[in-house]
């Protein structure tokens, strides 16, 4: 076992993990905090993106023990003093999410690919950059206009 | 219409916990001292089970027990069953073989669970799953439809030649002689390629014994808890029903792969009280999905459309081979049957029609419900060949679709069903003008300056849905009934409870079901909670699949109001002194008739229960009323859906350039809902048609495609682009329930494959093509042309 220590939603954390301890369930089992998903073994439907440092990641591909010292933000952590992020809010205007798994991954996702590309990112960018999330419920379509409704309040 | 009444776009009132990370899927709930189950699978399509070792695997790290089929036999738990019993023509029940929790003495697929492995965490069941010998004597093993029948690979003994039934329906001697008269036929061969569902949430379970009580609880992924539990108490044997609690708490997405009763969730429940009552978790890895969930589709079939001289069709022959796979799962056999041939006459007036279904064991997963079920099937068959014999009559097929269009109803088709109203001139005009099929030429020559090649295809769909008249259902093979319940309780401050037998996993439930409350007793639609999923709250329910749960579970919800509503204006008669026949209620505002005296709902909710001013003994107090719904016939939503293809010659890929779906879904509680269902179904349907497909690797029985690297999920990329997706609702009311509601959830994935399949052979100039038309098939498909061509 290994001692590991970060920053999960502002909050110092610390924990013994396995060195095979993956970042998502350090973040799920050792902290609680279930908003992120594991959706395959593959590192390819999204469910469990997180921020670390600031970039969209994947937790399910990441081990807990390199992310010393790192600055993580999961689902939990992106709503301030109470108010929903644009992206949150533009999900729900939208009706972006049915079952609302993917959900948590995908809203993670598209906050890094407005933050990358900007308030006037195109449909096709953010088709293209979502290839890496994958939703069973809503054909996309409302969750590219919630994208594209978030990108440009935020 | 107000704001948040039926018809109203209402945002969402589940979506809070799910943005924020908040919702309470199986995986996130633990309980304390759980153990983890993790399943040993087998590497063979079709073995027996020689011996299995488990000495070494018990001693490693963590682990508190392992199970085997000895143990399951040992305690006597049942074998899963198949709840429809469908019988061949020659009038013999289906032959169905063994389904035990573990595998008994053979294994039948690649993947079938041998043992369970329990152990302190997972990733210590996972190690000694891998250290459990098991020694196989591997058989002759077949995992194609078409073969089943003459391959020396013997699935079950209980059916001899891989047959589990030889079905008919229709009127074979009529249909013959019809063809015989027949101006021209056009014959097709068609495959409905196998898909694998894939909900985002893998299924889960946690079975938990409580020792004290002899109680059990199950969390589990399902879409119809009572029917879990039911199954579990009655055919397991593992508990009775009021020892077993079964929760199915927020639910990833179902598409109808989390309806069926599995082995791995009555194992959870049964393992615990094997190692003392400690809970046993299991959540399904992705590879675990797809080698073990059911799957869909899987049909090969041969169908002939008879045709007179004017073009109107005098008949439809159809014969069909539908893979079960290696067990009957919970509702399988009713897919290719009473879901499938019955749906053959489309929105067609088709005099004559003979089906006849061959369901056939192979050694894969077992096939069931997939969105649409039987249905997709049925509408793949009748819209390429309509589509294809208006070619062959050089007939515009909008036309042609046109002039073979039911036009009075009702209309008793000759499968059974008769359709109830409907209109479906109305949905084609609508879908051509919204799709500007006049200016085809033009876009398709533009395409043509670009290296495109434009095609467009046309699905004319119907689907029978909101199952299903309960005396039906039994007299055609169905083990349960298909009413819905539902329990509404108003508070005494006048808020309001709704206890529904539907489940919600994506649908929206919470928001529409409380739209339904809100509209009928003029309450705030916060003041209203929908509770489901949990047998301890509702007594009894049939759950969520053949979008039921409008026009089935809604209408019990409908039907209690009622009864709410006849016994509050008891009250506020009572309590204003007036009499019943004076009483009006509009907007939650009961009033007198003539006189100023009003009282809210709220206040007669609160009069109910403190009883102050009724006389209890002629009016009993409170204010809770139930309702039984069983349907008095199936739903037909309808529609005309066109989707516009290019095709890239170089490459072969196709893009969607445009897809426009016209829908008559009857009554609309929140069309926001609606559309996002129909973009959903439609998004699956093209990915049936363009990428998706399941492959078992016919010399070793593999699974292909067992993870998302090799299975071809839908991406945002695949789907067309916002303005190039138009959607467009026409309506008939339903008459046979009183909210005049179908049911939407299916329309897309029923709808669209025929469609695109359409748009890409009239892109190509093509009779055929095989689904998934990926690129590779289509340049394939090309390539002849060319060669002509030069």
């Amino acid at each position: 076992m290994t001692a590991v220590s970060m920053k999960v939603n502002n909050k110092t954390v610390s924990g013994e993990v396995e060195g095979r301890t993956l970042l998502v369930d350090f973040i799920r089992t050792n902290l609680g905090l279930t908003g992120t998903h594991v959706g395959c073994d593959t590192s390819q439907c999204g469910a469990c993106v997180v921020h670390i440092d600031g970039k969209a990641v994947k937790s399910c591909t990441t081990l807990a023990v390199a992310c010393e010292g790192a600055e993580v933000t999961t689902i939990e952590g992106i709503a301030k003093n109470g108010k929903l992020h644009p992206m949150q809010q533009a999900f729900h205007e939208e009706h972006g999410l049915q079952c609302g798994y993917c959900t948590p991954g995908m809203i993670m996702s598209s906050i890094d690919i407005v933050k990358r590309n900007g308030k006037k990112v195109s449909e096709e960018v953010i088709r293209r950059e979502l290839s890496g999330n994958i939703c069973r419920c809503t054909g996309y379509h409302n969750i590219v206009a919630a994208v594209q409704s978030a990108a440009a309040k935020m | 219409m107000s704001d948040t009444g039926i018809g109203a776009r209402v945002l969402r009132k589940e979506d809070n916990r799910f943005i924020t990370g908040k919702g309470q899927y199986t995986d996130d709930i633990n309980l304390k001292d759980q153990t983890f189950a993790y399943f040993v699978r087998s590497p063979h399509a079709h073995a027996t089970i020689k011996s299995v070792n488990t000495a070494k695997a018990k001693k490693m790290p963590g682990v508190v027990d392992i199970f085997t089929c000895k143990e399951v036999e040992q305690d006597k738990i049942g074998g899963l069953i198949c709840g429809w019993m469908i019988h061949s023509k020659d009038g013999s029940p289906m032959k169905a073989g063994p389904h035990p929790i573990l595998a008994s003495g053979k294994v039948r697929f690649v993947g079938d669970q041998v043992a369970v492995v329990i152990a302190e965490t997972r990733a210590q069941a996972k190690s000694a799953a891998e250290a459990v010998v098991v020694s196989y004597g591997v058989l002759p093993h077949n995992v194609d439809a078409a073969d089943a029948m003459k391959t020396k690979a013997q699935v079950h003994d209980a059916a001899p030649d891989n047959r589990v039934y030889n079905w008919s329906i229709g009127d074979q001697a009529a249909t013959d002689a019809a063809f015989k008269s027949a101006a021209h036929v056009t014959k097709m061969d068609l495959i409905n390629n196998r898909l694998i569902p894939n909900a985002m949430e893998t299924r889960a379970a946690i079975g938990s014994y409580d020792t004290g009580s002899d109680h059990y609880t199950l969390y589990t992924t399902s879409q119809n808890p009572h029917v879990a539990r039911l199954v579990i108490s009655a055919f397991h044997g593992l508990a009775p029903e009021h020892k077993l609690r079964v929760i199915a708490p927020d639910v990833g997405g179902g598409f109808g792969s989390k309806i069926f009763i599995y082995g791995e969730e009555v194992v959870c429940v049964w393992a615990s009280k094997r190692i003392g009552g400690r809970p046993v978790k299991w959540t399904a890895d992705r590879s675990e999905a797809f080698l073990s969930d059911a799957h869909g589709r899987d049909h090969v079939t041969h169908a002939e459309l008879a045709m007179d001289r004017a073009g109107k069709i005098t008949a439809l022959r159809v014969n069909t081979t539908a893979a079960m796979g290696a067990y009957l799962s919970t509702f399988s056999a009713a897919v290719p049957t009473y879901l499938y041939a019955t749906l053959l006459s489309g929105q067609y007036n088709i005099p004559n029609i003979y089906a006849e279904v061959d369901a056939v064991y192979t050694n894969t997963a077992p096939v069931d419900a997939y969105r649409g079920a039987g249905r997709p099937e049925a509408t793949y068959v009748i819209e390429r060949i309509v589509e294809t014999a208006a070619r062959e009559l050089k007939m515009d097929p909008a036309e042609f679709r046109r002039m073979n269009f039911i036009t009075v109803f009702p209309h008793q088709t000759p499968v059974i069903f008769q359709y109830d109203a409907g209109d479906y001139g109305a949905a084609l005009d609508k879908a051509l003008e919204m799709s500007d099929y006049k200016n085809f030429a033009s876009r398709k020559a533009e395409s043509a300056r670009h290296g495109k090649l434009r095609g467009v295809g046309f699905s004319a769909y119907i689907e029978a849905c909101g199952i299903a008249p309960s005396a039906a259902v039994g007299s055609l093979g169905a083990g349960v009934g298909l009413w819905e319940s539902a329990e509404v309780r108003v508070n005494a401050v006048g808020s309001v409870e709704v206890l529904t037998g539907s489940h919600s996993h994506g649908q929206g439930h919470e928001t529409t079901f409380a739209q339904l409350v809100s509209d009928r007793l003029g309450v705030d639609i916060n003041s209203v909670a929908i509770v489901h999923g949990d047998t301890d709250k509702v007594q009894m329910g049939m759950g969520t699949y053949g979008s039921r749960s409008g026009a089935v579970g809604m209408t019990a919800i409908s039907k209690a109001l009622d009864k709410i509503e006849a016994k509050a204006r008891k009250i506020a008669a009572a309590v204003m002194e007036a009499s019943v026949d004076d009483i009006d209620f509009k907007d939650g505002t009961f009033t007198v008739k003539g006189t100023d005296k009003k009282m809210a709902f709220g206040e007669v909710a609160l009069a109910s229960y403190t009883g102050h001013k009724i006389n209890s003994s002629e009016i009993e107090l409170g204010l809770k009323e139930t309702s039984f719904h069983d349907p008095s016939n199936f739903v037909f939503p309808a529609g005309v859906h066109i989707c516009e293809v290019e095709v890239d010659e170089d490459t072969g890929l196709t893009k969607i350039a445009s897809y426009t779906a016209v829908d008559d879904f009857g009554t609309i509680i929140n069309p926001m809902i609606v559309e996002g269902q129909v973009q959903g179904g439609v998004a699956q349907g093209i990915g049936q048609a363009l990428i998706e497909g399941c492959h078992y690797d016919k010399e070793s029985g593999q699974l292909l495609t067992g993870s998302y690297n090799d299975y071809n999920m839908p991406r945002a990329g695949n789907m067309p682009h916002i303005e190039n997706f138009k959607l467009g609702f026409t309506f008939t009311k339903c008459p046979s329930n009183p909210l005049g509601m179908k049911g939407c959830g299916e329309a897309g994935a029923i709808a669209a494959p025929p469609a695109v399949i359409n748009a890409i052979t009239d892109a190509l100039g093509i009779r055929d093509i095989a689904m998934p038309a990926t690129p590779l098939t289509v340049w394939n498909a090309m390539q002849p042309m060319k060669r002509a061509a030069e």
